[in-house]
């Protein structure tokens, strides 16, 4: 047994996993319209590939990864694409987002499904693999895979974490991976060990699944990798927490746990990782717990894009009383009342929501300052202090309380006498902080390209002045008499001039006049007249230009 | 008493020489507070506080002829972040000034453009591309919507569009909620 470690405060919310938990992972049928955001992992949005019309075959790219950070975005099914606009995705601000919408026709033709050789590959091409097969971490934070797992040459891993503690009340969808798919999982985290060859391999489990742990440690028998029942306290399954429990080890603040040799990955990234190495197919769909005030509580496999309501619908459909839905856990998750909404890479759960399992909170009161959200800060911050900083909207400050090693948990809410919502104080300070960073750095940008367009337009002036300057004194030495003829400076230019003059010329000469036959002996004694005239104007003229061109040439 | 005297005045010289020599040694260029303003103002160099740029009302500001209240971009954040820095009174956007804006980058409709570079010229931040008788367009990631490019079009093609907000701008908002009556 593996000696555990704690880190601070934590909370025991009701759990409410049996619901869901008891029965197997059943598939949901195909919807009629499929939606995906193009944006479904955090970075840039993918830049969609097809367009309206286009026909799709199940597991086809639908949107390129674009800019460093992103992830591909690909067809749950075979069908048509009836359109790439702006569509309802599962945001908090609710502002519509670019979304592809298919229509199934219900053949589930696949793409061809290349299996990896992941041994053999290069690791560089496998991390590219899984940006296009559109890997991000399945936990909820959707991080793109192929930057987690790309280890810069001096960047050793002691440690890779297999984050299975699902520590979120009311889910239970990897519980349920884990006990039904648990020999996959480990595939895929044997492909995670090969790209960052760790020393030691953890899963870390709540010990409240005992069926997991067990499946897992069958599952793991023999591999080296290390199943740990850890206890059940929310919240375990955040990564820095986890880590902390399993190896003691502290992320420090600002940091990542790369740097302390520590990767920490979802379950059911790895098994996304399997599915895309061993058969070839991209993210396509994901486990969904649906579970609150519903019939039959039960977790789905459900392609991206499905919309919640038709899930509930599989789950008996909701009771009466039910009002709204929360996509993810009720620490942390989105509550809406849209059922159009789509299945997006990060929704593990939808629960629901009654007046009876989700009283409406009491109004706040104001804070006594008792500190019983600072006892329950899993990130051991002071939420009193942040909160009063957050108010006052002292960002300088507030950054120096440590803001930033905020989780946005929600255990000091959870705990707080008054029923300030502390949480939302705090995404409103990060996401504010986050826009002045952005209007500062448009500001260096702005100054830095105003500064050298002054410096380009002073230099230009400079460059003006000179030159005039220069010209003035060659006009003042050409005047001078003891000037010496000066040979033509550039012979070749000189002489392809004198050849088209010469060529002009011969066309001139060659076209005659069209009014020219049948003229009178007068009429062309005038003209030979007139001819002779401009003969000798034009030897006159070459007589006075001879000295004028030479003057031009300088 | 001579003693005394003579020391305290080779005292005085040794301390002036070392004055002196610092304060040509040591010499600050330019004013550090033009810099601090203008670290605080918004680079939009839009002329809009009647300077040409952000530098010159800082420098402005800095020698006390120019008010505080005059930058419409940098809006009552800005105005509060001079004050603090100065130390005067907070002031609000006078009548002579126009309040702040939404953000807006500027558009030009490539149909109507005729090509002839007058919005170049007037871009203080060279975020026009475009060439005489070419297309001209805005880089819309270098646009600080100062609108200086609106006047000189001669056919009236450029307009300035508000960024909508996206998921992506979104920004979470201040929690509202009702405080309840303590008994």
């Amino acid at each position: 047994m593996r000696a555990l470690h704690h880190f601070h405060g934590g909370i025991h919310p009701e759990e409410h996993k049996l619901e869901s938990s008891g029965l197997p992972i059943a598939r949901a049928p195909l919807p009629q319209r499929l939606t995906l955001p193009l944006q479904q992992h955090l970075g840039s949005r993918a830049k969609a590939v097809v367009q309206a019309g286009d026909r799709v075959l199940k597991g086809q790219l639908l949107a390129r990864a674009e800019g460093e950070m992103s992830a591909a975005v690909h067809a749950p099914t075979s069908g048509l694409v009836l359109s790439v606009d702006l569509g309802a995705v599962p945001h908090p601000s609710g502002l519509p987002d670019l979304c592809a919408t298919i229509e199934p026709d219900g053949e589930e033709r696949w793409i061809e499904r290349a299996t990896l050789d992941f041994c053999a590959l290069p690791k560089a091409e496998l991390l590219v693999r899984l940006r296009d097969g559109g890997i991000v971490g399945l936990g909820g934070a959707t991080f793109p895979a192929h930057l987690k797992f790309d280890l810069k040459p001096a960047q050793a891993i002691r440690t890779l974490v297999l984050n299975g503690a699902e520590c979120e009340p009311w889910i239970t969808s990897d519980d349920r991976l884990m006990r039904e798919r648990a020999a996959e999982i480990v595939q895929g985290i044997e492909i995670l060990r090969h790209l960052v060859n760790p020393a030691e391999t953890l899963v870390g489990i709540e010990d409240n699944k005992p069926q997991a742990i067990a499946a897992m440690r069958q599952a793991c028998a023999n591999t080296g990798i290390e199943v740990a029942a850890i206890p059940t306290l929310y919240p375990t399954g955040g990564e820095k927490q986890l880590i902390k429990v399993l190896t003691g080890k502290e992320v420090p603040s600002g940091g990542y746990p790369l740097h302390i040799g520590v990767l920490c990955s979802n379950v059911a990234t790895a098994y996304a990782v399997h599915r895309l190495v061993n058969c070839g197919e991209p993210v396509i769909s994901r486990l969904v717990t649906v579970t609150g005030n519903v019939r039959t509580p039960q977790n789905f496999e459900a392609l991206l894009g499905t919309p919640i309501e038709d899930l509930t619908k599989l789950a008996g459909g909701a009771l009466p009383g039910s009002a709204d839905y929360i996509l993810g856990g009720p620490m942390m998750g989105l509550h809406t009342s849209n059922g159009r909404l789509p299945v997006v890479k990060s929704t593990n759960c939808i629960i629901v929501k009654s007046p009876q399992l989700f009283p409406p909170l009491p109004p706040a009161l104001p804070c006594i300052r008792c500190t019983r959200c600072a006892d329950a800060c899993p990130a051991d911050l002071q939420p009193q202090e942040l909160y009063w900083f957050a108010q006052a909207r002292n960002f300088d400050k507030i950054r120096n309380y440590h803001l930033f090693d905020c989780i946005e948990c929600g255990a000091c809410n959870y705990v707080c006498p008054s029923h300030i919502p502390l949480a939302q104080y705090f995404r409103f300070a990060k996401s504010e902080i986050r826009a002045l960073e952005h209007e500062s750095a448009a500001a260096a940008l702005a100054r830095e390209r105003y500064e050298f367009r002054q410096m380009r337009i002073e230099r230009d002036k400079q460059e003006k002045a000179e030159k005039l300057a220069q010209k003035e004194k060659a006009a003042l030495a050409a005047r001078q008499p003891a000037a010496a003829p000066v040979a033509p400076q550039d012979s070749s230019t000189q002489a392809r001039i004198q050849a088209a003059l010469e060529r002009a010329k011969a066309q001139a000469a060659a076209v005659t006049p069209k009014n020219m036959d049948a003229l009178t002996p007068q009429q062309q004694a005038e003209i030979a007249e007139i001819e002779a005239r401009r003969a000798r104007a034009r030897e006159l003229a070459q007589a006075q230009d001879i000295p004028h061109n030479s003057n031009n040439a300088d | 008493m001579l003693t005394a005297l003579l020391v305290m005045s080779a005292i005085a010289l040794a301390l002036g020489a070392a004055l002196g020599y610092s304060a040509i040694r040591l010499k600050v260029e330019g004013n550090p507070l033009v810099d601090k303003i203008d670290a605080i103002l918004p680079q939009t160099q839009c002329g809009q506080c009647g300077y040409p740029g952000c530098k010159p009302y800082a420098a402005a500001i800095a020698s006390g002829e120019a008010d505080i209240n005059r930058c419409p971009p940098g809006g009552e954040e800005g105005i509060r972040k001079l004050a603090d820095l100065l130390g005067v009174e907070f002031k609000p956007f006078g009548n002579e000034t126009a309040g702040p804006k939404p953000k807006s980058v500027a558009f030009i409709d490539e149909n109507v453009c005729i090509g002839c570079t007058l919005c170049i010229q007037a871009c203080p931040v060279d975020a026009i591309a475009g060439a005489a008788k070419q297309m001209h367009t805005i880089i819309a990631s270098e646009c600080t919507g100062c609108e200086l490019c609106v006047a000189p079009c001669p056919v009236n093609c450029i307009s300035m569009v508000p960024l909508p907000q996206t998921p992506q701008t979104w920004k979470w908002q201040y929690p509202v909620y009702t405080l309840a009556p303590v008994k």
